[in-house]
């Protein structure tokens, strides 16, 4: 089994964690009715790791996040939040996590620092902290100034993701929990979101579910994949590319006959072939892109040294083309759909 | 309940800087404003065994069924259909806390508005200058012992709209429900008297039950200076019981 969708069962060695994880979950599985949400998930997040949890529409991330937050109760297995179990302690549960629900509800008609204030109160920061926590938090997530005094039902949606992460943060626990933090935000705001983010690197351990796959790639140590309620990859995005991807992508610009340069591949390497072709450019040059086994290390050079010794074309580039997460996300969930399809069939 | 005081004081300081509970205050004021003028005018008129706030209070049911559903119809369902409620419930409060937060802020809001009526018997001393100090006016105990019935079972009417809220996301339906929740319970026991259960026998031991479970007969005991442990104990454990449900239901939407 590849290294890195190495899923330990419960209960295995493999899953024997020496330090104490912050978030960790035991086969955890939730149903409605006859709809199964999440099945048997099992997985752990370590001390100040910054984990993305991707997965489809209806996959099961925000049912996970709220089973370990403490709004729903798990059908069977069991969730911890740094050591503690959810269903038998919620309480205790709750004061370690902060949690950024979807949608990020927030009251209309509170001031930005009063609500703060409330919410800093709520989840015990003792009274003679509370004040400079809150000062603390605004100043961190840019909400200092005019923006503290404005009623949260004023603010742009920015503003508010901003308000939503100042409340996660506020109480300093351990766990922090977003669900899609960056939904709904234009580029410039999903940029200050993943700086504030970035921010808390080391210090807090969070899990941030996101359909922005750049944004997850950049601030993530480690990325989670669920699909159909089912966890099908985990590790590293380099290690994802490793293990998922079988195709590697090459784009070549250049000027000259490309059937000639398509003669030419199988030298390169037998499973090196033309995928796409663009049509000529204003200088006469064509952007072709080719496809080739993955983890070939070779293929590169012998690419650049088969084109330059035949000197029939005139090369402007030839470059790797670095698979993002969306490849690694659809290669994971097509192989989790495939591996799945006999149970969803059995669930339908 | 380390929360409780918390949320209260929250619940209450939004109530204030609300304009919702000024617009309701005023309107509330105006319409019981009415009714004192027209007890003390057909008082004037005609001859009457009651003192004026002892008929006064006979009107209670009106606000109850018209300012308990207005002032509680928000508590839960608009905080349901924001996900503020689940936001809360993300904290180490608990649902039992939030519930009673909401709750007594409604009350003592409920409460505070039938207090400021307690300054119409005085406005009308005031102007209408009567010169017997026995005057029908100066009767407190009628007074006190009506808002003391108002104060008690207002208890139970409060917490039947704070329940309405937590059966539904939309304010109207919740507004909608305890209406007629609080029309069942104090008018149709009312009217349930009037149907003829003297000619069914097998009914005929359920009337001195409807007749106890009364709001009207409480009240006039209240006005008369009965002080019955009775009422204390109906109303007092009906609201703990509703209580229970509301937080219940809360826990069973947010949980599964």
């Amino acid at each position: 089994m590849p290294e890195a969708l190495l899923i330990p069962p419960p209960g295995s060695a493999a899953n024997t964690v020496v330090a104490r994880p912050s978030l960790q979950a035991i086969g955890l599985t939730k149903e409605y009715g006859s709809v199964r949400a999440i099945e048997n998930l099992s997985f752990t997040v370590a001390r100040g790791e910054i984990v993305g949890f991707l997965g489809p529409n209806g996959a099961g991330k925000s049912t996970t996040m709220r089973i370990f937050s403490g709004l729903l109760a798990a059908t069977s297995g069991r969730a911890y939040v740094a050591g503690i179990p959810v269903a038998k302690s919620p309480d205790e549960a709750k004061r370690r996590l902060g949690y950024m629900p979807e949608h990020n509800p927030l009251p209309d008609d509170m001031r930005v620092a009063e609500y703060l204030h409330l919410r800093a109160r709520l989840k015990e920061v003792p009274r003679k902290k509370a004040k400079a926590r809150v000062e603390e938090v605004l100043e961190m997530c840019g909400l200092q100034h005019k923006t503290r005094r404005k009623l949260i039902g004023t603010l742009s949606k920015g503003y508010r993701q901003r308000v939503g992460i100042a409340d996660a943060i506020l109480a300093e626990p351990e766990v922090i929990l977003m669900d899609e933090p960056t939904i709904g935000l234009d580029p410039h705001q999903i940029l200050s979101i993943r700086r504030l983010i970035d921010s808390l690197r080391g210090r807090l351990t969070v899990l941030i579910s996101s359909h922005i796959l750049p944004e997850i790639e950049m601030c993530c140590d480690r990325v989670m994949i669920i699909n159909q309620g089912r966890l099908v990859a985990v590790g590293t995005s380099a290690s994802l590319r490793r293990e998922l991807l079988t195709r590697s992508e090459w784009r070549v610009r250049l000027k000259g006959d490309v059937a000639t340069f398509e003669q030419l591949l199988p030298e390169v390497h037998a499973g090196l072939r033309l995928a796409a072709c663009s049509a000529v450019d204003s200088d006469g040059f064509v952007e072709i892109r080719l496809e080739g086994p993955a983890n070939e290390p070779g293929l590169g050079e012998n690419l650049l040294t088969a084109v330059t010794r035949r000197g029939s074309w005139r090369v402007r580039e030839i470059a790797f083309v670095e698979p993002g997460l969306e490849q690694i996300f659809l290669a994971a969930t097509k192989q989790g759909e495939d591996t799945l399809a006999p149970f969803a069939r059995k669930y339908k | 309940m380390r929360h409780f005081h918390l949320l209260l004081v929250h619940e209450l300081r939004m109530l204030a800087v609300s304009a919702a509970t000024y617009s309701a205050a005023v309107l509330f004021l105006l319409m019981m404003g009415l009714m004192y003028f027209l007890v003390i005018y057909q008082y004037d008129n005609v001859f009457q065994n009651d003192p004026p706030s002892a008929q006064y209070f006979q009107v209670f049911w009106i606000p109850v069924v018209f300012v308990v559903p207005l002032l509680t119809m928000k508590s839960l369902a608009e905080e349901r259909r924001h996900g503020t409620l689940e936001a809360m419930l993300t904290t180490p409060a608990s649902t039992l806390e939030i519930v009673l937060a909401k709750y007594f802020a409604a009350y003592f809001f409920y409460i505070g508005l039938w207090a400021l009526t307690l300054l119409f018997p005085w406005i009308a001393v005031l102007f209408l200058n009567p010169a017997n100090p026995d005057s029908p006016l100066h009767d407190t105990a009628s007074l006190s012992g009506g808002f003391m019935f108002v104060c008690i079972s207002g208890l139970l009417y409060v917490a039947l709209g704070v329940l309405a809220s937590s059966l539904t996301r939309n304010t109207l339906v919740a507004g909608m429900l305890s209406f007629s929740m609080l029309f069942v319970l104090i008018i149709g026991g009312n009217l349930l008297l009037h149907l003829p259960w003297q000619d069914a026998p097998f009914l005929a031991n359920f009337h001195p039950v409807v007749e106890y479970l009364q709001p009207f007969q409480h009240l006039q005991d209240f006005s008369r200076g009965v002080m019955d442990t009775r009422p204390f104990f109906l109303y007092a454990s009906n609201t703990i019981l509703v209580l229970g449900m509301t937080t219940m239901a809360i826990e069973a939407r947010a949980t599964n």
